[in-house]
């Protein structure tokens, strides 16, 4: 049976994609929890093209997988917050449609 | 016994109770805030005492010379590997006798205001400055670096100017509160500009190593001083004739006086205290503690010292002998006595015989501290009694206050220069010292010393004697602890005089003997006892003799009377010429173009365009959105096409 090894390219190719799927949600969903999703999405886009390249062209170095881990860490951090507004949106304005809060203007 | 530690506590005390009394101001009786304010003041007083003592009799002295002690050295900042601003205690001759009259003026003028102050609003308030005021002094005659010094030359006029301004809801208190403030910062800035100019060709910060440069012709510092002529004098001399300027500024010497008299209207303890005894005399001091570069290197600046301060002296006299208000008088007196402590430095020098004038101005400070702190006091217990400051309201006192009568005759006596009375001795050696050097400067003292004699009889006896008046029939002394302090100082007055000064206090160190010339002191008794007989004749009854005198020399007593109209000099020199060519034009500028243009017009700017863009703001989250991707994408756009490598 023929071996397939995935290059670089294909990692490249995974990553982009992953990013501007998770931007195309992101800017067109109204539900927060689905904006939040495609930001998760975009954050681990952004993930496997720094591992990828981290593996492909420097493969003794660590910065890649440390930048990795630290921005899963942040993805962390910034879904707990993320959820704890929407929550605290979903008391105001009894929805979590984006459109629904626009109080906040001039 | 030749530690030196406990130096530091005399200053210190004063400070934590400033604090102390400060921080808990409301919640403080009066009876705590005196009593913490007297007894530590008490204990730096005693402290004061055992240093005087352990520095002049014990530890102070080697091979015959009373040398220069530093007690405390720490160097705070550190400019450059050869400049540096220290920190620290000095003591010689000159700085121990200051310690000793501030210490001891302070603790009877705190002693005295527990009475005169009470009942006050803001007791707390008034002893808590007090003691800034003490602390602030006290350092600065302490004070081994240059810096050091003008800190604590400023914090004294600070504390000056809020006890002056203690009644602040006087608007004459608060105008002569600013205006004492005003005038002596005016003079500070020259003071700064000299001891700039000074430390910057001597490159150091430090006095003693200033007065070693300045005062060796061979030094590189003093050559390079002396070379550089501003205007065609030397630098050095142009200096040190600035740090004069910020001394009389706070010795209130012509044309800077106008302060003091205004600064009457504080409280009559601070008036004791600050503008009679301790504060006014830091010109002095000033200039006694760089009296070797005075003397040594530029005695032209001292000639010219001599003669301001000879003129100030006989011109507050002439005026101090019109004025109403008793403590206006005394005020005058205490600017025309302090133009004696300078006039007698003025006309010292360095060597031998001519160091004279430098022990006269020293001991003339020390005793006329204690006469004039003692008039003061005495003076503030007639305002006490009467409620008010016009002789026109007084007359006829002696029998209701008998205690306050003689203190104030001892008081009078001593400033008059009659023996034994302290006064006598010091103004004796001024005079000498005037009559050694310069015959006319002699004369005017002379006429000073009739004067001064004149008026001061003449306050007494309007105040106690001049028939009787009727509207203060309820006055009365009441023992109260007002008086223990006039009866401490009524002994000092007579006592201080017999201190053998000349063996203590010296520019040099050394001891110094002399002997009186006899006939000088016969002119001078003569010319005060003159002045008394004359102010006996006009003032002892009711006499029509004053007021026809003053009427057949009409213009010259107006003039007089208005103070040779020096303020309505100032006045018409600030109102009319500075406010309306300077600052004016100043204002204006501020107001239209650093206000009009540069401060509102950037808030209209940007109030304006903010107001177009506003609607841009719409709330909903989308439409962020989709501006922050686009313009992400943009500007990535943009860095791919002008950052090509």
């Amino acid at each position: 049976m023929e071996t397939y090894s995935p290059t670089v390219e294909h990692y490249l190719v995974l990553g982009t994609a992953l990013f501007f799927i998770g931007m195309f949600g992101f800017l067109t969903r109204k539900n927060m929890i689905a904006m939040l999703m495609s930001l998760e999405l975009m954050l681990n886009g952004v993930n496997i093209i720094f591992v990828t390249f981290n593996k492909f062209k420097h493969p003794v170095a660590l910065d890649g997988m440390f930048f990795a881990i630290f921005i899963i860490t942040i993805a962390a951090a910034e879904a707990a917050l993320a959820i704890a507004i929407i929550i605290s949106i979903y008391k105001n304005f009894k929805s979590i449609e984006s459109d629904e809060p626009h109080t906040l203007k001039f | 016994m030749d530690s030196w530690s406990y130096i530091i506590w005399i200053p210190l005390l004063p400070l934590i109770t400033f604090v102390a009394i400060g921080l808990f101001e409301s919640r403080l009786t009066e009876k705590i805030s005196g009593l913490a304010g007297c007894v530590s003041m008490g204990i730096s007083t005693f402290l004061s005492y055992c240093a005087a003592w352990q520095y002049f009799f014990i530890s102070g002295k080697s091979e015959e010379v009373y040398r220069k002690i530093i007690t405390l050295d720490f160097t705070w900042l550190k400019l450059s590997p050869s400049l540096s601003v220290e920190w620290g205690i000095l003591l010689d001759p000159v700085s121990v006798m200051m310690l000793v009259v501030i210490t001891t003026v302070s603790l009877m003028v705190f002693i005295y205001s527990t009475g005169y102050m009470h009942g006050e609003r803001g007791f707390a308030r008034y002893f808590s400055f007090l003691s800034l005021f003490s602390f602030s002094m006290i350092s600065l005659v302490l004070a081994t670096g240059i810096v050091q010094m003008y800190i604590f030359w400023e914090l004294v006029g600070v504390s000056s100017f809020l006890l002056i301004g203690y009644y602040y809801d006087k608007p004459s208190a608060v105008s002569a509160c600013k205006k004492a403030f005003i005038v002596t910062r005016f003079a500070d800035l020259f003071f700064l500009i000299g001891i700039l100019i000074i430390s910057w060709y001597g490159s150091s910060l430090d006095i003693q190593t200033l007065i070693a440069r300045l005062t060796d012709a061979g030094s590189p510092e003093f050559q390079a001083i002396k070379n550089e002529t501003f205007l065609g004098f030397s630098v050095l001399s142009v200096a040190l004739l600035m740090v004069f300027i910020g001394g009389a500024g706070k010795s209130a010497m012509f044309p800077l006086h106008i302060w003091l008299p205004d600064a009457m209207e504080g409280p009559t303890p601070v008036s004791a205290l600050i503008h009679a005894a301790t504060m006014v005399v830091a010109g002095v001091y000033l200039v006694a503690r760089l009296f070797p570069v005075y003397a040594i290197s530029a005695p032209d600046v001292l000639t010219v010292i001599a003669y301001i301060a000879a003129l100030t002296s006989l011109f507050a006299a002439v005026i101090a002998c019109t004025q109403f208000d008793i403590k206006r008088v005394l005020a005058y007196s205490t600017i025309s006595q302090i133009g004696y402590m300078l006039m007698s430095l003025g006309v010292a020098g360095w060597g031998g015989d001519r160091e004279f004038g430098f022990m006269a101005s020293q001991f003339h400070l020390f005793t006329h501290a204690m006469f004039k702190a003692l008039l003061f006091l005495c003076a503030g217990v007639v305002i006490h009694t009467i409620h008010s400051n016009y002789m026109q309201d007084m007359g006829g006192l002696w029998k209701k206050m008998p205690i306050t009568n003689i203190a104030f005759l001892t008081g009078c006596l001593a400033i008059a220069g009659i023996p034994p009375f302290a006064g006598f001795f010091s103004k004796e050696d001024v005079l000498t010292a005037a009559f050694e050097h310069d015959k006319f400067i002699y004369t005017m003292a002379l006429i000073t010393a009739g004067l001064t004699a004149f008026y001061m009889f003449r306050l007494y006896f309007r105040i106690f004697h001049y028939g009787t008046t009727a509207h203060h029939h309820d006055a009365k002394e009441h023992f109260s602890i007002m008086l223990i302090p006039l009866g401490i100082l009524s002994v000092l007055s007579l006592v201080t005089g017999f201190i053998p000064f000349s063996e203590f206090v010296t520019p040099s160190g050394k001891p110094f003997y002399y002997h009186m010339h006899f006939n000088l002191v016969a002119y001078a008794v003569i010319v005060s006892v003159a002045g008394i007989v004359i102010a006996t004749l006009f003032f002892y009854r009711r006499s029509a003799l004053p007021v026809a005198l003053a009427g057949k020399m009409r213009v010259i007593y107006l003039a007089v009377y208005n103070k040779f109209y020096i303020d309505e000099i100032y006045l018409f020199v600030t109102k009319k010429i500075i406010f309306n060519c300077i600052s004016r034009p100043a204002g204006w500028f501020d107001r239209h173009i650093i206000d009009g243009i540069f401060v509102n017009g950037t808030a209209n700017a940007t109030g304006r365009v903010s107001e177009e863009i506003k609607g841009l703001q719409s709330g909903n989250i989308r439409h962020y959105l989709w501006f922050f991707a686009a313009s992400s994408v943009i500007i990535i756009l943009l860095f791919l096409f002008i950052y090509q490598p």
